[in-house]
């Protein structure tokens, strides 16, 4: 069970702050290919991804029980 | 306060610069970010700043090590407000002591740049007529967003 949250844009798109995937383990490039096709428009914008607050590269891969986030571009400052 | 943070309140800045000030600084530079009316002949109504909040300031506390790294002697205490924000609110502060002014300031420039690249934060601009989130990062980096 991978958990999984969203900001900004996505949260909006999504309708949704966050959810469970019932995945062992997936890859970065395979999360964001499910969310592309659960939420189409999804990836419009580069999305990142970060697991347990780090951001993390499309091959690294994702185990159950990590805490992942849906990262659109961002804009503080 | 925390050196980094997350605030949804009005910052205050002389918390910040206090945080900083020591006996061996010799210089104080203090930058706030401030929201904006016009912007590119667009008139704003407020801002709606998100931020993931451990994320960001797990981020902001990483900006301050590399400062400190790159320019050492300095010490750096970071904000940023989230939530809805009005005309000339202080949405970001970044106060940067050292023992000479030119680190000072090059720091603080440093801070507000890398703040733009990889601090977890969104902005949505509120306009008469509509409403957008902004933001503009690169394409998936393949050795990923935190490479400078």
């Amino acid at each position: 069970m991978i958990k999984v949250s969203y900001f900004a844009r996505l949260r909006e798109l999504t309708g949704k702050s966050d959810e469970t995937i019932e995945q062992q383990a997936m890859t970065v490039s395979e999360l964001l290919e499910w969310a592309e096709t659960t939420y189409p428009g999804f990836g419009k914008e580069p999305v990142h991804v970060a697991v347990n607050e780090e951001y993390a590269l499309k091959e690294d891969v994702i185990q159950s029980g990590d805490v992942c986030a849906f990262i659109p571009p961002v804009s503080g400052g | 306060m925390k050196p980094f943070e997350i605030v949804e309140t009005p910052i205050k800045t002389e918390k910040y610069t206090d945080y900083v000030l020591h006996a061996g600084a010799g210089a104080v530079t203090v930058f706030t970010g401030h929201v904006r009316e016009w912007t590119h002949g667009v008139r704003t109504l407020y801002l709606a700043y998100e931020a993931y909040v451990p994320m960001a300031e797990k981020k902001l506390a990483q900006i301050g090590a590399e400062m400190e790294e790159k320019w050492p002697g300095v010490k750096v205490a970071i904000a940023h407000r989230i939530g809805e924000m009005h005309i000339s609110d202080i949405a970001v502060i970044i106060a940067v002591s050292s023992p000479h002014r030119k680190a000072a300031y090059e720091a603080n420039e440093y801070a507000i740049e890398r703040i733009k690249e990889i601090v977890p934060i969104w902005k949505k601009e509120v306009w008469e007529d509509g409403e957008e989130w902004i933001g503009g990062q690169k394409k998936y980096p393949e050795k990923g967003i935190e490479q400078k």
